[in-house]
């Protein structure tokens, strides 16, 4: 085996491709990325990088790809798999052979229903360009809508607050944050955005967003019409699936993978946002995850399995998100969960433990301001890990260091 | 020339912990290891400017707790994504009972 290319150059894809060169791959290495930057942080783009930052903050730069002799092709896609030639057809209209392929293809902005495309004063934010063209239209005494209570757009609501904009964030559901974060967080999460002069309007279906050459204008099926200087449409990500569609692998959810990250071709792997895989941690349960730490722990996976080893994935997903000085961390699945232990840390920190009806721990969540829960969670982490069933007084006691559950 | 700064007594400091050091305008990470060995390093991590000692420390390592980026503290090494920028690092040394370092 001597050849392999990655496509996508994200943040799953460049781990992907360090990582093949750190386990000592000395075959060719190519990172095919559609975008024209070299792979960069998509994180910051809902949070500093608006306010400060024009260039992206890269995931390394250039000498590094130099010096591991990993090729980049910037602003190049693959149009096409191949897999009886194991090639792929490139933009440029070349074909690339391989003798493995990597799929790190991501994921993309949801759209509303009838909407083609963001344009005009209409946006989605998923890359630094969506950023760039957002910062550009935001100012302070401006307006801005956001569409979707979910982490992208409250993140977004903050980093504008900050900048003096007037924001207004629409949710369809009852309550922000819904999917996979509990109540009581989220609507700490709310109570700060709105003590910042976010207005949260939940419940409320969307008739029409029209875009206009002064403002454009969101039409509430309630009757209330709202004008901005600019709509972001924050509703999540669907993952990008139709160049493996296409080649006939299997696709659920996601680019269908096993717990070795192989696609149902077994030359063919795919890690990241863009795959779903089985969770052997949580009874096998196929789950697909949009998340930072798992893009980058599936692309070092991912080259460990090119290469030829069968190491299955055992993390537990683990997430953050920044709103203001206050940050949340979630690690684990909650679904299950049939008992909630609350910690509470003092300034308001707290985390909340889920368990599951044998006690075994299954999910943690918290929110406090700076790093006030990070180290339980990471804890937390470490016994959901190791199956355990953590005595919901420890949890619940401040005075108890997680530590010492890990160790009994 | 060394320039010993006083830091905490030595108890101040859990076995397998760290604490957040200000000084002089800046700021560090002192360790204490399993081994019942003290250590020093600056105090922000080198991917965002972020307190390290709100951290883990696990043997002789120090997870950021922003992104889980990994240090050793014992040389500073930066051990693996995100962070790729090591840590400096200061000489310890504990004295009738109180942790200095050299800064
Ligand atoms: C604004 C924002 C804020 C976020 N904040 C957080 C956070 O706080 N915490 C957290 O845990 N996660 C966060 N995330 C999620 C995190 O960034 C993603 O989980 C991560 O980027 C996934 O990496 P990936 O490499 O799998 O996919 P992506 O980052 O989506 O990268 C895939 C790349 O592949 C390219 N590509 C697609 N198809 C092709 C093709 N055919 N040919 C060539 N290239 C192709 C795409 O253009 C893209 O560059 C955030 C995401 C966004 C957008
Ligand atoms: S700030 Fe330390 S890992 Fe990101």
């Amino acid at each position: 085996m001597s050849d392999i290319v990655i496509i996508g150059g994200g943040e799953c894809g460049a781990r992907a491709a360090f990582a093949l060169r750190e386990r000592g791959f000395d075959g060719s290495v190519t990172l095919v990325c559609a975008e024209s930057h070299l792979p960069y942080e998509r994180p910051p783009l809902s949070k500093a990088t608006l306010i400060d930052a024009l260039e992206p903050k890269l995931v390394a730069d250039a000498g590094r790809y130099l010096s591991d002799g990993i090729t980049v092709l910037t602003g190049c896609s693959v149009l096409a798999i191949d897999r009886a030639e194991k090639s792929v057809m490139l933009s440029g209209g070349q074909p690339l052979r391989y003798d493995r392929l990597l799929l790190a293809v991501g994921a993309r902005s949801r759209l509303l229903p009838d909407m083609a495309e963001a344009a005009g004063r209409i946006h989605t934010l998923r890359s630094h360009d969506d950023a760039l063209a957002i910062r550009a239209a935001l100012h302070a005494g401006g307006s801005l809508v956001i569409v979707g209570g979910g982490f992208i757009g409250l993140e977004l609501a903050a980093t504008a607050r900050m900048m003096g904009v007037d924001t207004i964030l629409i949710e369809g559901l009852s309550r922000i944050l819904s999917r996979g974060v509990p109540e009581e967080i989220a609507e700490a999460v709310a109570a700060r955005h709105r003590a910042e002069g976010v207005e949260i309007l939940c419940g409320q279906a969307i008739s029409a967003i029209e875009d206009g050459a002064e403002k454009a204008t969101v039409r509430l099926a309630g009757g209330r019409t709202i004008a901005a200087d600019l709509v972001v449409v924050g509703i999540g990500a669907v993952p990008n699936t139709a160049l493996a569609e296409a080649a006939g692998l299997a696709v659920e959810n996601g680019i269908a993978v096993d717990r070795y990250l192989r696609t149902s071709d077994p030359d063919i792997f795919a890690a990241g946002d863009c795959c779903s895989f089985p969770l052997d941690l949580y009874g096998g349960r196929r789950v697909r995850l949009e998340a930072w730490r798992n893009a980058q722990e599936q692309g070092t996976l991912a080259a460990a399995n090119l290469m030829g080893a069968a190491e299955p994935v055992s993390n537990v997903p683990w997430f953050w998100s920044d709103h203001y000085d206050m940050t949340l961390q979630i690690t684990g699945l909650a679904d299950g969960a049939t008992t909630t232990v609350r910690r509470p840390l003092g300034d308001g920190a707290f985390i909340l433990f889920h368990l599951d009806g044998e006690g075994r721990l299954l999910a943690a969540s918290g929110i406090g301001k700076g790093n006030a829960v990070a180290r339980d969670i990471r804890l937390a982490e470490m016994l959901i890990s190791a199956a355990a069933r953590p005595d919901p007084h420890a949890l619940a006691s401040p005075a108890t260091k997680l530590k010492s559950l890990l160790a009994a | 020339m060394s320039n010993w700064v006083e830091v905490c007594a030595a108890d101040d400091i859990d076995e397998e912990d760290v604490i957040r050091f200000d000084h002089d305008g800046r700021t560090f990470a002192v360790y204490r290891s399993p081994e019942d060995q003290y250590f020093a390093t600056d105090g922000l991590c080198t991917h965002e400017k972020i307190h390290l000692a709100d951290g883990l420390v696990m043997d002789d390592i120090i997870e950021c707790p922003k992104h889980n980026g990994r240090f050793s503290y014992k040389t500073g090494e930066a051990k693996g994504a995100p962070v790729c920028v090591n840590l400096k690092t200061y000489p310890v040394k504990v004295d009738g009972g109180s942790v200095f370092i050299s800064i």
